[in-house]
């Protein structure tokens, strides 16, 4: 027992939570990483093992896929191929992982952009053999735009490589010299081979040269902060708590989640869109009382001043205003069937607020394989590209790259009510 | 260095159970801001157990935005319904009854075999009941570490008339930016602990001090041994020829319909000892004990296609 480790869960310290995003296609061996990830840190428990031994016996495989664990769907069971974003889960003790695993095919650009939405670290996927390839790029492009502040370029196959070191280096050149031209600033880079484990949880032995962290090393230190930088203070209320009961007679709590920055007691703050000015009296969890609260935390505010608010407005600190706009330039990555022209109406769902906008204009469309801009036109299904809209109601926005809550949006169909569109403000 | 370390130390400090519990609330709210008429299902399991903590620390002092159902296939421990009806009450809050009994009198529900797991038959008693209300929404405790179907499924499921969740057609969910909206006769099932596992339930119940059913906790019980699981020995689970009845100590990881539902071997009689087995236990939670979901590999997706939870 003593030479165990501490089982997970009953360690004391505890590192929070990383959310991830895995790209790559099943050629590139993005599967078998998940599957090595959750079977060498033991988070694969028997049964779900045996079924996946069963299957890879039915296939007539010799050893057991560990690529299996991560088929879903009885669709992609059939086809063998990943059709939508799943989710999977595994905890070191120390940290608790949320897995976005995304396909890689050019069509699921969609599927990219959503898993990508929620992560705060990406790992992609190349083949030692093919180098970067334009998927590549593409898978690169989408985790910038999307705003995800850690990439690892994790380089697989390197046993059917010979283990080369010249082969990850000069890998590892030509991924730098094209990231450079997206602006991408947190890359590392890991030789492994996730068909026999090395650096993945264990070293291994065929890799001796490289002397940096194996995968799960660098998942167990990369900051969980989706920014590092200071934000501003943002506070979308969801819900307004007016008990009128005999015990809380006078109570008005404003409930949400602190999307960005700080908020203590005693802090000035301005409600939006009225723009009227109070302080905050007390900072509520149930019967807690707490002296401030940082970002992502869902909270209860009460101010000083009686003041009319409701759901869709925005608390924020008195001296660091959103801007207000009846007109945006977004990035937009167009998730429907039918093509997105100009003149379209729709919904727009900015925080808590919602309002119905107007496709002005779309400048141009970004061709994500070659990095080049396609002006004009119309946005098909899976495309990205950039859109200026008209607004019925103002909305209170930061640029996207400033602050991802308040910087991000829906676009939903008036009829279907289905999510058609994502939007990153310029 | 220093400045850079103290701006990124108020969201260090959150562990991984101040996220979870900050992301539930959040939902919790949204369902209760963009949907008229939700419902919170209650079956007196721990997950539903741990919504019910959530629900509190996102709308007290308030009452919450909508009543508990829970759909009750006559089949379930004497001890869960008891602990059903008792937390309602210390709650306050409304808990509405549906009987998959009343849909088999009203012949909506019609059984192959009068012992048979009346699990799947839920899902009619559910729509029926959502009929009967009009809600527009179902707060559910499902989690996607469940099962392979649920790897897959949104935070907001949205279901169409018929109840039926088409996985290939979901809805895209980015951020944290949820769509709610729905036609007269459609339905969102919205489901707040998503990305809890097992074990953050176990580890939540622990740090909330939260009181659960009594059969998830070790006692001893007459069970029979079957196809590597243990089958209680019940009226509506009696031996069959042959099979030889044991006094074992045993817990429930889950508590659904005692037809479909297997205890595991265990001495654990705090919370925190089922902490120490669920780390180091190597059966998933619905293979160890859904006798159901063994079925096919793809049963589980097949239900929820037609509108189970």
């Amino acid at each position: 027992m003593s030479a165990r480790e501490p089982l997970p869960g009953l360690r004391t310290e505890d590192h929070g939570l990383l959310r991830f995003l895995t790209c790559g296609s099943v050629d590139d061996g993005k599967s078998s990483l998940i599957g090595r990830l959750l079977y060498d840190s033991k988070s694969i428990l028997a049964d779900a093992l045996a079924t996946i031994e069963r299957t890879s016996r039915k296939r007539g495989l010799e050893a057991v896929d560990l690529s299996l664990l991560t088929d879903g769907l009885q669709a992609e069971r059939e086809q063998g191929i990943t059709i939508d974003v799943a989710y999977r889960y595994f905890s070191t003790g120390a940290r608790k992982y949320i897995i976005a695993d995304a396909p890689g095919h050019e069509q699921y650009t969609r599927n990219m952009v959503t898993a990508a939405s929620t992560a705060d670290l990406a790992i992609i996927l190349v083949d030692a053999r093919k180098g970067v390839l334009t998927q590549t790029r593409r898978h690169s492009y989408i985790a910038h735009l999307v705003g995800i502040p850690h990439l690892v370029v994790a380089i697989n196959k390197m046993d059917l490589v010979g283990y080369s070191r010249e082969v990850f280096e000069q890998i590892r050149r030509s991924y730098l010299e094209f990231a450079a031209s997206l602006d991408i600033r947190d890359v590392r880079f890991i030789p492994l081979s996730a068909i026999n484990g090395d650096m993945v949880v264990e070293r291994g032995e065929n890799l001796a040269w490289y002397e940096g962290q194996t995968l799960l090393e660098l998942l167990e230190t990369a900051p969980a902060a989706h920014s590092e930088a200071v934000e501003k203070f943002r506070f979308p209320v969801q819900y307004v708590c007016r008990p009128r009961t005999a015990e809380h007679h006078d109570f008005r709590g404003y409930m949400g989640r602190v999307e960005s920055g700080e908020i203590a007691v005693g802090d000035a703050v301005q409600i939006l869109p009225s723009g009227r000015t109070t302080r905050v009296r007390d900072i509520r969890l149930l019967d807690q009382s707490l002296p401030q609260a940082g970002s992502e935390r869902s909270v209860t505010l009460l101010l000083e001043d009686e003041v009319d608010i409701s759901r869709g407005d925005m608390i924020v600190k008195a001296d660091e205003p959103p801007r207000s706009a009846k007109q945006i330039e977004a990035m937009v990555c167009w998730l429907a069937e039918g093509p997105l022209e100009a003149g379209r109406k729709l919904v727009v769902r900015h925080t808590t607020r919602e309002t119905r906008a107007l496709v002005a204009a779309i400048e141009y469309r970004q061709d994500i394989n070659e990095l080049k801009r396609v002006s004009g036109g119309r946005l098909a299904m899976n495309d990205i590209g950039s859109v200026t809209f008209k607004l019925a109601q103002p909305l209170f926005v930061d640029p996207y790259r400033e602050n991802r809550a308040t910087g991000a949006f829906i676009l939903i169909d008036e009829a279907t009510n289905d999510t058609i569109g994502a939007g990153m403000i310029v | 260095m220093d400045a850079h370390l103290s701006a990124v130390a108020p969201t260090a400090a959150l562990d991984h159970l101040d996220w979870l519990e900050a992301e539930a609330i959040h939902i919790l709210r949204e369902v209760a801001g963009q949907c008229a008429n939700p419902v919170l299902l209650f079956s007196g399991g721990k997950d539903s157990i741990c919504l019910l903590r959530l629900a509190e620390k996102a709308f007290r002092p308030g009452r919450f935005p909508f009543p508990l159902l829970h759909v009750d296939t006559g089949h379930n421990y004497p001890e869960v319904t008891a602990f059903r009806d008792k937390r309602a009450a210390e709650l306050g809050e409304r808990l509405i009854v549906r009987s998959v009994e009343d849909s088999m009198r009203r012949g909506t529900v019609v059984l192959k075999s009068p012992g048979e797991s009346r699990n799947k038959h839920q899902t009619v008693t559910l729509l029926e009941a959502i009929a009967e209300f009009g809600f527009d929404a179902c707060i559910g405790g499902a989690r996607r570490d469940e099962e392979k179907a649920r790897a897959k499924e949104r935070v907001f499921s949205f279901r169409d008339d018929f109840g039926q969740w088409d996985p290939k057609n979901q809805r895209p969910e980015l951020w944290s930016l949820y769509n709610a909206r729905i036609h007269p006769g459609e339905n969102i099932r919205a489901f707040p602990i998503s990305n809890w596992t097992e074990l953050d339930v176990w580890q939540y119940i622990a740090r909330e001090g939260l009181d659960l059913p009594s059969i998830y906790f070790a006692h001893t019980r007459p069970v029979v041994r079957r196809n590597g699981a243990l089958v209680p020995v019940t009226p509506l689970t009696p031996p069959r020829s042959g099979e030889r009845i044991e006094e074992v100590s045993v817990r429930f990881r889950t508590v659904g319909d005692i037809t479909c539902t297997a205890p595991v071997d265990s001495v654990a009689a705090t919370v925190e000892q089922i902490i120490f087995e669920t780390a180091e236990t190597t059966i998933t939670e619905r293979g160890a004990t859904r006798l159901d979901d063994q079925t096919s590999e793809a049963s589980m997706e097949q239900r929820k296609k037609e509108g189970y939870f």
